[in-house]
C-alpha cells in the first residue's frame, strides 16, 4: 500500500498550503475561421470554441473530484485575433464580443488571445487591433489581451512601445469606474511563448496544433511550507527542498493534464512549471523568500533567493513532466501575493527592485498599480526596460501596470477574485519622452545569432 | 479504479464500522486498512476497489464526506494515482 506519511503529506499540501492547479487552459486555433467577411468570421469563431471546449469546464470539475485536487481556473486561449482580423478587416471588438460570449457559453473563467505579435512590426490588422483593446477590455468582462512588442531574435519595436504606453493609460482611464481593471488584463510582452496557460498572456501561438491542453500549477504555500521545516538548513538544503517539493507537485499537474487529454481528446500540450501566488494568506511567492531568512521581500538578497527559487522549481518540475513550456518560473504579481503587498506597504519593495527580480524569474512587472497621472511615456519606458531584460537575456518578460486614475502614492485599489488588490507604487517622473518619441526598432542583440 | 478514503479526527466509538459499512452497502471492495493515533488524532486509512460501486464516484465520495461532518472528522476520497504520480518515479 502507498506510504501512510505520502498520503498525509498530500492531504496536507492541499488543505493546508493551498495546493491547486492553477489552470487548465485549452488552446484553440482560429486560423480555420478566417472569412473576408468579419461577421461570418466571428460566428465561427463563436461556434469552434463553444464546439472545442464544450466539455472543458466538466470534465476539470469530475477531475478535481475524483482526485480531490483543486482546479481553481478553466480557461481557453485562442490565436492572435489581429490575424483573423487581418483576412476580414472591419472593427476588431466585434471579435471581442463574440470571444466574450463563447467564453460564457462554455462557463470559462478567462479568455485570452486578443492580441497582436508585432516584434518586429505592425503587419494587416495589428494597429487596428492594438487601438482597439481598451474599448474590448471596456465592454467585456472574461476577455484578455496582450500584445508582444520585441524578442531575441527581432529586437524591440519602439513604435510599438510608445503606442503601447497609451494603450495601457487609455484602457485604465476607459475603466475608471470599475477600479481601472482594463489594463489588469492586457499584458505587453517580450519573447511571449506561444503555450502560455496563463492569463492575462494566454494565446495560442500560430504554430501550435488545432486544439491541445497546458496545464498550469501551483504552490508557493507548500514550497514555503517546506522551506520552513528546514530553519539551519544551508542554502544547498533549501535549493534541494525546493527541488523535491516542485516535482511533487508539477507530478501532479502532469497527471491532470494527462487526465483531461484524454478525456477531453485533445493532445497534450505543456505543463507550465510556475509558482502562482494568491491574494490567500500562506500561498504566497513573497513568503517562500522570507522563509530563506529575509526580513522582508524586497530586501538587498532578494534577487538572489528569487534566482535560486526559480532554478531549483525548474530543476525539479522538469524531471516530473514530459513536456515543459509556457512562462514556467516563480511570478512576482504584487497585488495578487500578500507577501509582496506587506513588502510594499512598508516600504521595503520598490519598483525598480521588482525590476531586477525579473531579470531571474519569470516573468515581469505584474499587477502592479502606479499612480494614476502617470504620463503614457514613462509606461512606454516601463515597457522599453522590461523589454530590454527579457530581449538580452533571452526570456519572456512582461509589463502589466495598472494606473489608478485619480489615485496616488499610498492608496490602494481592490481588483477581487484572483486579481487581488495593491497600494499605489512610486514610479520615477522624469520624462523619458524625447527617447520613446524617437521610434524605430531596438536591433536584435548579438545574443540573436546563434546559428 | 482504486481509491484512499483517508479519515482524519478525534478518535470515537464507530469510525471504522460506519465508514465500512457505507462501502459495503454500495459494492466497495476494502483492500487494506490501516490506522494510526498520531499526537492524539484518529487516522485511518483505507484502499478500496470501486470497480463494482452502484454509485457514481462523486456521489460516494459525497456520501462519506457527510459521516465525516457528522462525526466531526475530515474524510477524503481520492483516486490512488494521485499518491502514486506524487510519490513515485
Amino acid at each position: 500500500m502507498i506510504n501512510t506519511r505520502d498520503i498525509l503529506e498530500t492531504i496536507g499540501m492541499i488543505q493546508d498550503e493551498h495546493l491547486d492547479i492553477r489552470t487548465i487552459t485549452m488552446g484553440i486555433s482560429l486560423l480555420d475561421c478566417c472569412d473576408s467577411n468579419i461577421d461570418n468570421a466571428c460566428a465561427k469563431v463563436y461556434d469552434k470554441i463553444a464546439k472545442k471546449a464544450e466539455n472543458l469546464v466538466k470534465v476539470g470539475e469530475d477531475i478535481e473530484k475524483e482526485y480531490g485536487i483543486p482546479i481553481i481556473n478553466k480557461r481557453v486561449s485562442v490565436t492572435p485575433i489581429s490575424m483573423i482580423l487581418a483576412a476580414s478587416g472591419g472593427d476588431p471588438v466585434k471579435y471581442a464580443l463574440a470571444l466574450e460570449r463563447a467564453s460564457q457559453t462554455v462557463g470559462v473563467n478567462f479568455i485570452g488571445g486578443y492580441s497582436a505579435l508585432v516584434q518586429k512590426g505592425f503587419a494587416s490588422g495589428d494597429e487596428a487591433l492594438i487601438n482597439s483593446i481598451p474599448e474590448a477590455l471596456a465592454v467585456t468582462e472574461h476577455l484578455c489581451s496582450s500584445v508582444n512588442i520585441g524578442s531575441t531574435k527581432s529586437g524591440i519595436n519602439m513604435d510599438a512601445v510608445a503606442l503601447m504606453g497609451k494603450i495601457v493609460k487609455e484602457s485604465a482611464l476607459m475603466t475608471k469606474d470599475k477600479d481601472c481593471i482594463g489594463p489588469a488584463k492586457l499584458v505587453v510582452f517580450c519573447n511571449a511563448p506561444d503555450d502560455n496557460p496563463f492569463m492575462a498572456g494566454a494565446f495560442h501561438g500560430a504554430g501550435e496544433p488545432d486544439c491541445v491542453i497546458n496545464v498550469g500549477v501551483s504552490g508557493p504555500g507548500v514550497v514555503s511550507s517546506a522551506v520552513a521545516k528546514i530553519p539551519d538548513g544551508n542554502i544547498t538544503d533549501v535549493a534541494d527542498v525546493v527541488k523535491n517539493t516542485a516535482f511533487k507537485i508539477t507530478r501532479m499537474g502532469q497527471l491532470v493534464a494527462t487526465q483531461a487529454s484524454q478525456r477531453l481528446g485533445v493532445p497534450f500540450g505543456i505543463v507550465d512549471l510556475s509558482l502562482a501566488p494568491t491574494p490567500a494568506i500562506g500561498d504566497s511567492v513573497a513568503h517562500i523568500l522570507e522563509e530563506m531568512g529575509l526580513e522582508s521581500c524586497g530586501a538587498h538578497g532578494t534577487t538572489a533567493a528569487l534566482a535560486l527559487l526559480n532554478d531549483a522549481v525548474k530543476k525539479g518540475g522538469t524531471m516530473a513532466s514530459s513536456h515543459v513550456g509556457g512562462l514556467s518560473g516563480a511570478f512576482i504579481p504584487v497585488s495578487e501575493d500578500a507577501g509582496m503587498i506587506d513588502a510594499v506597504r512598508c516600504g521595503s519593495l520598490s519598483i525598480e527592485k521588482l525590476e531586477a527580480m525579473t531579470a531571474v524569474c519569470s516573468v515581469g512587472l505584474d499587477m502592479i498599480v502606479i499612480p494614476g497621472d502617470t504620463s503614457a511615456e514613462v509606461i512606454s519606458a516601463i515597457i522599453a526596460d522590461e523589454a530590454a531584460i527579457g530581449m538580452v537575456n533571452s526570456k519572456t518578460t512582461a509589463v502589466r501596470v495598472i494606473p489608478a486614475i485619480g489615485k496616488q502614492v499610498g492608496d490602494e485599489i481592490n481588483f477581487g477574485g484572483l486579481l487581488g488588490s495593491g497600494p499605489v507604487m512610486k514610479v520615477n517622473t522624469f520624462s523619458p519622452a524625447k527617447f520613446i518619441s524617437r521610434g524605430g526598432r531596438i536591433p536584435a542583440p548579438l545574443q540573436a545569432l546563434k546559428n | 479504479m482504486r481509491s484512499v478514503i483517508t479519515v482524519v479526527g478525534k478518535d470515537m466509538v464507530g469510525i471504522l464500522s460506519k465508514v465500512s459499512t457505507l462501502c459495503a452497502e454500495n459494492k466497495v471492495n476494502v483492500i487494506e486498512v490501516s490506522q494510526t493515533i498520531l499526537q492524539d488524532m484518529f487516522c485511518m486509512i483505507m484502499l478500496v476497489d470501486l470497480s463494482e460501486c452502484n454509485l457514481k464516484f462523486g456521489d460516494f465520495s459525497d456520501k462519506l464526506s457527510k459521516i465525516g461532518n457528522e462525526m466531526n472528522l475530515s474524510v477524503h476520497t481520492m483516486h490512488e494515482d494521485i499518491f502514486n504520480s506524487m510519490h513515485k518515479i
